[in-house]
């Protein structure tokens, strides 16, 4: 099948001071598909996800959108293109949790009018599949940091954008919940051919949604392609320096990695 | 959708009734407090008399004491409308700044503005600087404040983004600075001393109808274009990624709304003084009664905000024995009230 390509990402390298955060990378995403990124931390992945959503531009090499560089896109323009699940998040005053949600339909409101019906209807949805709809009138500050993650994530929802970027958004939230998101998420691919960028730090929770694995290490790409392929246990040993054993599993429908005690490197 | 949310017809009107609502009561307060001081006139004797002066009708002024509409037009109501407007301005820009800052106990004078108009001012007191006559004082503070306000933002700058935690800390600094150098000023002026000191603590005597239309023009236009950007700082509390991914440029709006608040509050200061807790405490306790949509709070707090400040400075021009500068007033009355509303609030709730 002939797929758009979505991303076109030719050596871009970031520098924060003079640590090179991306050292020349190249990679294509198309569209459709779930991507995981991993690697360990100050591998770049963040710093690869804000060049993504035009937070960062790149010191040099090109990131093109559907064709065009992505630099001629504006935020706004852009901002019914990509929706952002972001790691970290404090908020400090007191909207409801379905004030917040609805601020992902932004994007798509004129500036001085009110939502429409369609866009609350699209806010209601989204809540009820992702189980918050029971706490829309409380306050976000006084949710705890698992229920505030699940707003967030219905708030990038809300946004419904064909492109989805996802930033370890799962950190805090009960396995309950991960799967419940990560089950709409990748509903949203199949049927809605959505585009995912996950940045994951679980990889079996990876093998066991993405479609395809890129694996990265000190800014660079070391192993990307159909996770079938790339996810082995040389490159886990390469990238995160330690023994696994990875098989096919029949209940996960995947490929899922194993460790053991005492098997660093 | 049988549901009543935020944003149906039905709960708007309610808003835009109180708005209404509130606006009616300020022009109570302005009527009441118009009429009372050392001179008694009742509110219907002031509505003559104001009715009198924009339609040319003498016949109107028929049975009232030939001194009143000098009073009214040139004495109080000066001063009572630039109180009103002063009140608007600071919870204005309190309101902008805890946006901004995310910080909801943030207030205009975070930044280091008023200790840079208090500098400017205390420069032009004691170098007697009189050239511009009564605005001397009233400009000098002004560039004092513009000055604070530049300095703080190339401080905290950095590749041309200036984060909310920067700001504040380079406000911190930059202030800190600026109360050193009044109170040397304090100290070469001497004798002189007490000149600053009242002007410092801020008052609404004598202020004449310039003083209202200088400060009306600025609020006003401040209004509009916080209104303007009403939604994007409503989305900015989501911190910059979000913010940014959601389509805010928001190094653009913090700037432009960083400049127009401190505008704001550095006309208001320039002309009353340092007034204190007004703009910590409208926007603040706005946001437990109409939440912290600014679209909602600003129009709520700018309304509340002229009624408390005229309020007070009433009371001090005409009902306390002795007038207490209004800074020292809204500082002895408000900050009690603060920490019992703060007690209150804190009570039963679970988060920091």
């Amino acid at each position: 099948m002939d797929r758009k390509t979505v991303f076109k990402v030719r050596d871009i390298v970031f520098c924060y001071g003079k640590n090179r955060a991306l050292d020349n990378l190249s990679l294509t995403i198309e569209q459709g598909k779930f991507y995981g990124i991993v690697g360990p931390n100050g591998c770049g992945k963040t710093t690869f996800l804000d060049l993504l959503i035009q937070n960062k531009a790149p010191e040099s090499g090109t990131i093109k959108y559907l064709g065009r560089d992505i630099k001629e896109y504006t935020r706004r323009k852009l901002a019914k293109e990509i929706a952002l699940v972001p790691q970290d998040f404090y908020i400090n005053f007191p909207f409801s949790v379905k004030e917040i949600v609805l601020m992902g339909r932004h994007p798509h409101i004129p500036r001085f009018a009110s939502p429409s019906t369609e866009d609350l209807k699209i806010v209601d949805e989204i809540m009820e599949k992702m189980e918050i709809n029971r706490f829309k009138d409380k306050y976000i500050t006084e949710l705890s940091g698992g229920e505030k993650q699940r707003v967030v994530f219905a708030r990038a929802l809300a946004q419904d954008t064909p492109v989805l970027i996802l930033d370890e958004g799962t950190s805090n939230m009960d396995i309950q919940y991960t799967l419940n998101i990560l089950d709409i998420v990748a509903d949203g691919v199949r049927l809605k051919k959505r585009t995912v960028i996950a940045a994951l730090h679980n990889l079996n929770l990876a093998a066991a949604y993405c479609d395809e694995l890129i694996f990265m290490k000190s800014g660079r790409m070391v192993s990307g392609g159909n996770i079938d392929d790339v996810l082995n246990e040389q490159n886990v040993k390469d990238v995160f320096k330690v023994e696994s054993r990875i098989y096919f599993d029949r209940y996960s429908n995947s490929k899922q990695v194993v460790f053991k005690r005492g098997a660093s490197v | 959708m049988t549901k009543k949310d935020g944003f149906a017809p039905s709960a708007s009107m309610r808003v835009g009734g109180q708005t209404l609502l509130l606006a009616v009561f300020l022009f109570i307060v302005v009527i009441l407090s118009t009429g009372m001081g050392y001179l008694k006139i009742s509110p219907f004797e002031v509505i003559r008399i104001i009715v009198s002066k924009i339609t040319g009708n003498h016949e109107l002024l028929n049975g009232i004491d030939t001194v009143f509409p000098y009073v009214v037009s040139e004495v109080r109501l000066p001063r009572i409308l630039t109180a009103a407007i002063v009140g608007a301005g600071l919870s204005i820009a309190g309101a902008i700044f805890q946006g901004i800052l995310l910080n909801p106990l943030a207030d205009p004078y975070t930044l280091g503005i008023s200790a840079g108009a208090a500098f400017g001012a205390s420069i032009a007191l004691l170098l007697d600087i009189t050239f511009l006559g009564i605005y001397s004082v009233p400009l000098f503070a002004f560039i004092g404040a513009v000055a604070t306000l530049f300095a703080v933002m190339f401080l905290s700058s950095f590749n041309g983004q200036a984060s909310s935690h920067t700001l504040i800390l380079s406000g911190i600094i930059v202030a800190a600075i600026l109360s050193a150098g009044i109170s040397f000023l304090k100290y070469v002026a001497d004798e002189q001393v007490s000149i600053i000191i009242f002007w410092l603590m801020g008052s609404f005597g004598s202020k004449t109808w310039a003083d209202v239309f200088l400060t009306l023009v600025f609020v006003s236009i401040g209004f509009s274009i916080c209104i303007f950007f009403a939604r994007d700082l409503n989305i900015m509390s989501l911190g910059d990624r979000s913010a940014g991914s959601l389509g805010i440029e928001t190094n653009k709006v913090r700037v432009i709304l960083l400049i127009t608040a401190s505008l704001i509050t550095a006309v208001c200061v320039s002309v009353s003084g340092i007034i204190g807790f007004v703009g910590l405490i409208i926007p603040h306790l706005m946001r437990f009664f109409v939440g912290p949509d600014n679209r909602r709070l600003i129009p709520a707090s700018v309304l509340v905000g002229a009624i408390l400040l005229l309020c007070a400075d009433t009371i001090t021009r005409a009902v306390l024995p002795r007038e207490i500068p209004i800074g020292v007033l809204t500082a002895l009355i408000g900050g009690p009230f603060f920490c019992y509303i703060f007690r209150k609030r804190r009570i039963g709730r679970t988060d920091g």
